[in-house]
């Protein structure tokens, strides 16, 4: 290298993954280079053509492309693409296009390959298709996972069976041994595929309602039918049809395509597709009848996670299938709580907080849950009651590796097992009234979701939040404020920023400085905009649709949430898999270089995002703590 | 767009093919011969078939009878790639004035200097780097005038050659690049078309460092931005080679 060449090796010393490599050998790669120069919205690299540069952006930025046209990856400053063509047949795999006017540093094929043969750092860096290593990018775990790329109607075998809605529980149950089918969908009419579907009854309904309670014959088989039908439609992806599943502990789900059902896929169709299952345990969680069996159940469950894990699920699953776990042991120990205290005096529902009720669960969690009770609620004739029952869940949750709430956000505080109107008022307070340092403790009451008893309690709160929350403008500033006083460890690569904690010093914590952060922003602009969702990421669609934030923002925001909550995933999974405890600390140097120039790039989003929030909600930082 | 001439007045219509050859007729100097020989593309030659090859001089002062060059950077380069692996730079001895006794340039020493070629003592393998090529600067009031006074004193026969210049590229695309008093008035800023500034329209990255090989591949950068954002490829260099 001629010495003057300084200023480009100097660039490419400062990323990843050539700062790494030694100085003299780094000489040789300025050398090598080629420059070329694109205009932006022109095209770099095109599909199937012969490519035999690693591309390194000098300045500007890239959109990498699939085959099929959809936006793979967007690249910046530093950040190099062509390699997976370069180790495979040289052939241009992911098209490339210049989103800005580009600078691109070519380096040649030759001095590549050997980089990539002596340099481990590069080669590790590089080889994102090896899986043991790298299992990292986002788009590509969503790629090999089969239940997030096929779509429902793949799974109908047959028509659905369908009949009348007037029709009597006997006729129903010939009908479906009969065509033997363990599911059957009534609609209005005459019962053929033309009409309004109105409810399904399954083997399980015919069994726990009809059997057990003894019903005569002719009872009308709209009295057992379960209310509020779930559907799917055909174009979802197998994996929706899970969290749905998952989500309202349902077996069946018909099918609809243009408004008419297509057919019914069951919970066995999709448990092919996913061997050790999230389901498979939330069946068995179901099945058992005394605290003990459940804490037997609950041993599955981290198999459960790692084999998702290694199977390459997203977060939104993994998040969703945990909560569904959640959900469903919270759900089986009230029931065997009322049958030990028998029937409840008044309806109530027993609430999800937090990141159960966001389907954002995973290992190291502590349970945060409530009751709405009815209003005719009586606290000298009802509390004993509702406390002991709370107290059972509370005390099954945590034989079950849900630890308690340090915050004491459980059903067994008083504060928290209140009558729907009592309820109301605190909501109505926080938001009209808000509070800086209420709001930080009650921030987590605004992820909540009712899982069990009289859902419509929780869908009344989430009614009343939606609508009034989004014309509070001081109630949004504070929640906005709150959201800004943890923030991303951007120092990541030089200074490292480290939680001062004596036992785990070096280290940054993965949901606090995270995902934390990332679901506390995106919460403030849900709210902003009357979202009803809690789930982060179909918040975002509810935000997006709204306008409220740039389509490319949302977007930018999405991957970093997907990309930080893998990496905590991966590195709980990691732990359990070598016996450690999982947690959430993680130490730099157990990144790769692949996860620590992503994560610096997320965090950056993330950065961005608040700063933003703090702009568009006039949000005063008030102190930092971390 | 529009395919602009940027042709000053009056327009020096020479046949460079024509007057290379012609040239080396004439050329005492075997190298400068060689040259010539080497000739340059036909006046129709679209921009993407060019081979070119920007070239930078640092000089002690702007003009060529009373100042010296003390550094030349060069790098080969087409409309679609700048080849760095071609990239040569010479520190070569000033001949200063009487009363001077050094230069500052910024990252040459005194004593690169003192140890530094004279100019005739690289020209064998300067001038091969040139054959065939077309001469890109930035600027042309400098490299191609200090060459040919270089050549002359040395050599007693001066040098000639197209060039393409992105800094009379930069005046032709910005005409009203000096506001009047007025403009001024009201907030209007001039246009600067130095090569820094420059650059910064196509959105080009900022260089810290300042030799002659770092300049000649800004410049080299430059026309690239210029051609894609202004011409074409199709343009041909008959158009923009003064």
């Amino acid at each position: 290298m001629q010495a003057e060449l300084i200023d480009i090796r100097n660039h490419l010393q400062q990323h990843a993954p050539f700062d790494e490599l030694p100085e003299s050998l780094l000489d040789e790669v300025a050398g090598s280079i080629e420059i070329a120069y694109f205009r932006a919205g022109s095209p770099i690299l095109e599909g199937g053509e012969r490519n035999t540069w690693l591309h390194y952006i000098r300045s500007g930025a890239v959109e990498i492309y699939r085959r099929s046209g959809e936006l793979y990856n967007r690249l910046g400053e530093g950040e190099i693409f062509g390699q997976i063509g370069l180790l495979m047949g040289k052939q241009v795999r992911f098209p490339a296009k210049a989103l800005e006017d580009t600078l691109v540093y070519l380096i040649p094929d030759d001095m590549f390959q050997h980089l990539f043969e002596t340099q481990d750092v590069f080669a590790d860096f590089v080889e994102v298709e090896d899986k043991s290593r790298l299992r990292s990018a986002v788009s590509r775990s969503t790629q090999a996972n089969e239940l997030m790329t096929s779509r429902v109607s793949r799974l109908i075998v047959r028509a659905p069976v369908t009949a009348p809605s007037t029709v009597r529980l006997q006729e129903a149950a010939r009908i479906m041994t009969e065509q033997r089918v363990s599911s059957l969908l009534l609609v209005e009419g005459s019962g053929d595929l033309e009409g309004d579907l109105v409810g399904i009854i399954t083997d399980r309904d015919l069994r726990t309602r009809a059997l057990t309670d003894a019903l005569p014959s002719e009872t009308p088989i709209a009295d057992i039918m379960s209310d509020g039908l779930i559907t799917i439609r055909s174009d979802a992806y197998i994996f929706e049809a899970m969290l749905k599943m998952l989500h309202n502990n349902v077996h069946h789900l018909p099918v609809i395509e243009r408004g008419k059902p297509r057919g019914v896929i069951a919970l066995s169709d999709i448990m092919k597709y996913e061997s050790q299952n999230s389901l498979y345990v939330v069946g068995n969680i179901h099945r058992q009848q005394t605290v003990e069996g459940l804490k037997t159940v609950s041993k599955d469950v981290r198999a459960s996670f790692i084999r998702m894990v290694n199977e390459d699920a997203n977060s939104h699953m993994i998040g969703s299938a945990m909560a569904g776990i959640g959900r469903s042991f919270t759900q089986r120990l009230l029931e065997i709580g009322e049958e030990k205290l028998g029937p409840a005096p008044v309806p109530y529902c027993f609430l999800a907080l937090g990141s159960m009720a966001r389907d954002e669960q995973l290992i190291v969690t502590d349970q945060d849950n409530a009751m709405v009770l009815d209003n005719s609620f009586d606290p000298e004739k009802h509390d004993a009651y509702f406390l002991a029952l709370a107290k059972f869940v509370s005390d099954g949750l945590a034989e079950c590796g849900y630890t308690y709430c340090t915050g004491d956000i459980m059903a067994t505080n008083t504060k928290w097992r209140q009558p729907l109107s009592v309820w109301k008022d605190y909501f109505t307070d926080w938001i009209e009234n808000p509070k800086a340092e209420a709001l930080l403790n009650s921030n987590i009451f605004f992820d909540l979701d009712g899982v069990h008893g009289k859902t419509d309690f929780a869908e009344q709160l989430k009614t009343l939040i939606a609508t009034k929350a989004r014309s509070s403008q001081r109630f949004l500033a504070l929640l906005a404020r709150n959201a800004l006083n943890r923030t991303p460890p951007l120092g990541f690569f030089r200074q490292f920023v480290m939680e001062e904690s004596g036992q785990q010093a070096k280290t940054f914590n993965l949901k606090r400085r995270g995902t934390a952060p990332v679901s506390d922003l995106i919460r403030v602009h849900a709210l902003a905009c009357g979202s009803r969702s809690q789930n982060s990421f179909l918040r975002l669609q509810d935000i997006a649709a709204t306008k409220l934030i740039p389509a490319d923002s949302v977007e930018n925001l999405r991957d970093a949430l997907e990309f930080i909550a893998i990496v905590r995933i991966r590195h709980q999974a990691l732990a359990m898999e070598e016996g450690r405890e999982p947690d959430n600390s993680v130490r730099p140097e157990e990144l790769s270089s692949f996860e620590r120039s992503h994560l610096k790039e997320a965090f950056q989003v993330v950065s961005q995002a608040q700063k933003f929030l703090r702009f568009r909600y006039h949000a005063q930082v008030g102190r930092q703590f971390q | 767009m529009a395919t602009p001439t940027i042709r000053q007045s009056p327009p020096p219509a020479r046949n460079w093919p024509e007057r290379m050859a012609r040239l080396a007729e004439e050329a005492r100097y075997p190298g400068l011969r060689q040259f010539y020989e080497a000739g340059c593309v036909s006046p129709a030659t679209p921009l993407s078939e060019v081979p070119m090859v920007a070239l930078d001089f640092e000089t002690t002062g702007l003009d060529p009878n009373q100042h010296s060059i003390v550094s030349i950077g060069l790098v080969p380069f087409t409309l679609g790639r700048i080849q760095l692996p071609g990239a040569r730079h010479w520190i070569v001895r000033p001949v200063l004035p009487l009363e001077q006794t050094s230069v500052v340039i910024h990252g040459i020493t005194h004593s690169d200097i003192q140890e530094a070629p004279d100019l005739a003592d690289i020209l064998d393998e300067l001038l091969p780097a040139l054959a065939g090529r077309v001469v890109v600067v930035h600027y042309r009031a400098i490299e191609r005038p200090f060459f040919e006074r270089a050549l002359q004193w040395r050599l007693k026969e001066g040098i000639d050659f197209p060039v393409l210049d992105t800094m009379a590229i930069e005046a032709h695309l910005h005409p009203d690049r000096n506001p009047t008093r007025w403009q001024r008035w009201r907030g209007k800023k001039p246009v600067s078309i130095r090569l820094a500034d420059s650059r910064q329209r196509y959105h080009l990255p900022h260089y810290p460092g300042h030799n002659a090989l770092i300049d000649a591949i800004a410049t080299a950068e430059l026309l690239q931005a210029q051609i894609w954002h202004h011409f074409g490829p199709e343009t041909p260099v008959d158009d923009l080679w003064l």
